[in-house]
């Protein structure tokens, strides 16, 4: 690894480190309904309340707080599903574009309903204006703010005292959404603006370019397919144009608040490689913050809520550690370069630069295809397809551990709360007591939930990829030859499945099998983690906070950490790693054979 | 359960509102009056006629101007409505065919060329409208544009230096030459 890529491995670290202690501290205080934002917008509060109907200081037992959360955002689904069936006959759609079809509405709808935003369309050329703002937008605050109230419930849940209430839904969702995600998305979107993303209403504009470009136009048959030789090629026809059409639209806006809510949805096809989207290092850099920045400084606020800041430290101890390793491992690969097209006679010491851009060369692409994929986000500024084998695993394995590493906003943390809760009964079962995590008893029921937890995304993962393997629309989306074609279709069900939304973006997925199975594994990897998280919630709150002895096993220094690491690691792996095996383990072995 | 169904109902058309128009209003309303060429597009304009963005590349194949990165957007490269990579693994021999081909096209722009081709100069970006350039691959086809263009090497070296631009405050990404820009100013040399 270079000294950039360490320095900006440093760096990096450095400014989240300084940055998670006092943001931790601001969303204990909304949450808790203290300190200046809740005073300030107490009248505002008030007033959404009042015309909603919500009885602010009524809180609720975990399976009301389970159904508001379930309704709110199917709500929300229906909404994106509506805008995209509706868009061509609304304002904003300077473009003309036409309605989206059913399955791939669908899988938008249950996509950013669920904070995955796995994207089986290009937002350039099929979503409005309006689509983008009023649906898309707004799922990627509310599904942001749904992650965040659950891992508060889940808190208060190791934080209360026989209590049988974990919250009020409908208020926590509006505090996180007026006090931390609106604010901080306002002033995150300006500065992207600063560095060159766009923000506008216009039409797309057409410039006139300095050279005519000639090109091959493939040629359509009535139905707009392309038409093939009997060989199976593209017959193209040759063509030429003096402009090009520049994109345009509100994207600074959507941009700020896909990174900080760990979303991921890119305005534009390419995403945060796409330079209106991502337009200098720096706004790279800010980006990469802005994902890990919330989920980073949610350990905090669970430090300060249960009363002890050093368990809060030694969980995000543990998942740094497991960050860094990642990084180093992407940045080494990618800077090896392929060593196929260094016998052609290309420059083997710039890297793997085939889907790569060039501001952001080796180490910033490397780093941020880590960050994007240990956190649920699934924005990314390089092709992870066209990654090196061992480049390509890492952001496949990453989100294999579940997305608990950082993870997505507020689903990072309960996630990572869940294997802590594994981690201590593991621990009991080894020394012989009953365990205990922050006080609560651990029994049969908590362990349940959690086993439905842990295990509801492996399989949903595991599952939809052996089908597609199986089933003739499945293979027909493969793109490239061998394992890499296995996994892209592992990508894609890993991605669905723990609500990333990455891909390797060869496979063909907007088809109606594709939308179809993985908007099922998006919904059931969500909520079937949610709702299982949520009764453990009910149920600890429940119970009494039992006070520490010399029994007690500390859960707060470094062989808890270690032990968090290990079952985090161990479970990722008993699950994944046949399924590794014939994906990028065989390719890496080939292409080590072939050199 | 039928209590929660009038607070989500409202609660979630009224956060529509504020999120979904209001924050997206008041950000266009802050970034066109603070940075209005930014928020359009960084549009660059020639005698009158907008010549394209400094952001996003252009598709260059004449021997006078220098070229970009290959660009896998379909139908034509550099197509600003379908921005996108290769996608092609790393094992896939359609890259290691597709990389052949275009080094052979370098090489037949300029066949006293015995320099080691930069990586970016033959594999595809990740957006397809990549506007920079390294280095390495700007000084590659430095003597191909100066012998079409009749410029001293010195002269020509020295407009590439002017259009390079560094690791963003020293740290982030790499140093890189924006090709429009470039070719911009070798047009308006002569």
């Amino acid at each position: 690894m270079s000294d950039h890529a360490w320095l900006l491995l440093g760096l990096y670290l450095a400014i989240l480190l300084l940055l998670v202690r006092p943001v931790g501290g601001y969303l204990a205080d909304v949450m808790e309904g203290h300190g200046l934002a809740p005073r300030l917008g107490g009248r505002i509060e008030a007033l959404i309340y009042r015309v909603c109907g919500i009885r602010a200081n009524e809180e609720m037992a975990w399976p009301a707080y389970a159904f508001a959360i379930l309704l709110f955002n199917a709500l929300g689904a229906l909404g994106v599903y509506a805008l995209q069936r509706l868009q061509l006959w609304l304002p904003a759609n300077p473009q003309a574009v036409a309605n989206v079809t059913p399955d791939s509405a669908f899988n938008t709808a249950i996509s950013f309903a669920t904070n995955t935003n796995w994207q089986g369309y290009s937002g350039e050329s099929t979503m409005s204006y309006l689509t983008q703002m009023l649906g898309l937008t707004v799922q990627n605050f509310l599904s942001a703010a749904t992650g965040i109230v659950v891992v508060i419930a889940l808190i208060r849940g190791f934080a209360r005292h026989t209590a049988g209430t974990i919250g009020n839904a409908w208020v926590d969702l509006t505090r996180i959404t007026l006090y931390v995600l609106l604010p901080i998305s306002f002033v995150f979107a300006l500065f992207l603006v600063s560095q060159g993303v766009i923000q506008n209403f216009d039409a797309y504009r057409d410039v006139t370019t300095l050279e005519v470009t000639q090109y091959d136009n493939p040629r359509l048959d009535a139905a707009g397919q392309p038409l093939k030789d009997d060989a199976g090629n593209a017959i193209t026809e040759p063509a030429s144009t003096p402009t090009q059409t520049l994109p345009m639209g509100p994207v600074a806006s959507q941009e700020a608040i896909k990174m900080l809510g760990t979303n991921g949805g890119g305005f534009f096809n390419a995403n945060s490689a796409h330079p209106y989207e991502n337009p200098t290092p720096l706004s790279n850099f800010v980006q990469m913050l802005a994902i890990f920045l919330i989920p980073g400084a949610l350990c905090l606020t669970f430090g300060r809520m249960v009363g002890d800041t050093r368990q809060g430290w030694a969980v995000l101890a543990a998942m740094t550690l497991i960050f860094v390793l990642m990084a180093v491992i992407a940045m080494h690969y990618e800077a090896q370069g392929n060593p196929l097209l260094g016998k052609l006679g290309v420059d083997p010491g710039a890297g793997n630069m085939e889907g790569k851009e060039t501001r952001f060369g080796i180490a910033d692409s490397g780093l941020f295809a880590t960050i994007t994929t240990l956190a649920s986000c699934g924005a990314v500024n390089a092709m992870h397809d066209s990654f090196t084998p061992m480049g390509g695993f890492v952001p496949l394995w990453n989100m294999m551990l579940g997305e608990v590493v950082f993870g997505g906003v507020g689903s990072g943390l309960y996630g990572m709360l869940v294997f802590a809760v594994m981690a201590v009964f593991i621990a009991g079962l080894m020394i012989g007591r009953t365990p205990e995590y922050l006080g609560k008893k651990i029994e049969a029921y908590e362990m349940k939930m959690v086993a439905i937890a842990i295990l509801v995304t492996p399989l949903l993962a595991l599952l939809g990829t052996a089908i597609a393997v199986m089933a003739t629309d499945g293979v027909a989306g493969i793109a490239n030859p061998g394992a890499h074609g296995f996994s892209e279709i592992l990508y894609a069900f890993t991605s669905a499945a723990n609500n990333n939304g990455s891909a390797f973006a060869g496979l063909s997925a907007n088809t109606p099998f594709y939308n179809v199975t993985t908007a099922i594994a998006m919904w059931f990897g969500r909520f079937g983690v949610i709702v299982p998280v949520l009764a453990l919630a009910g149920s600890l709150a429940a119970k009494k906070r039992i006070a520490v002895t010399t029994g007690t096993m500390p859960t707060h220094g470094p062989l808890f950490v270690t032990l968090l690491i290990g079952t985090v690691v161990l479970v990722g792996a008993l699950n994944y790693v046949p399924a590794l095996a014939l994906g990028p383990v065989i390719e890496q072995l080939v292409l080590h054979t072939a050199n | 359960m039928k209590h929660l169904l009038r607070p989500a109902i409202s609660l979630f058309l009224l956060l529509s509102l504020v999120t979904g128009i209001a924050y997206p209003l008041a950000v266009t309303g802050v970034a066109q009056t603070l940075w209005p060429d930014a928020a359009g597009g960084s549009v660059l304009v020639r005698s009158g006629v907008p010549v394209g963005s400094r952001l996003i590349g252009q598709n260059f194949a004449e021997a006078k101007h220098f070229w970009g990165r290959p660009s896998a957007t379909s139908p034509q490269p550099y197509n600003g409505t379908a921005s996108g990579g290769s996608n092609l693994g790393p094992l896939n021999p359609a890259l290691v065919d597709a990389v052949r081909s275009r080094i052979a096209a370098l090489r037949a722009s300029d066949p006293d060329n015995h320099q080691t081709i930069p990586a970016d100069l033959v594999t595809a970006s990740a957006s397809g409208l990549d506007p920079h350039i390294s280095p390495a691959a700007a000084r590659y086809q430095l003597e191909r544009v100066a012998r079409e263009r009749d410029l001293p090497l010195e002269r020509l070296d020295a407009i590439i230096d002017a259009y390079t631009e560094n690791r963003q405050w020293g740290i982030f990404g790499e140093p890189r030459v924006n090709v429009l820009k470039l070719n911009l100013a070798l047009d308006g040399e002569r």
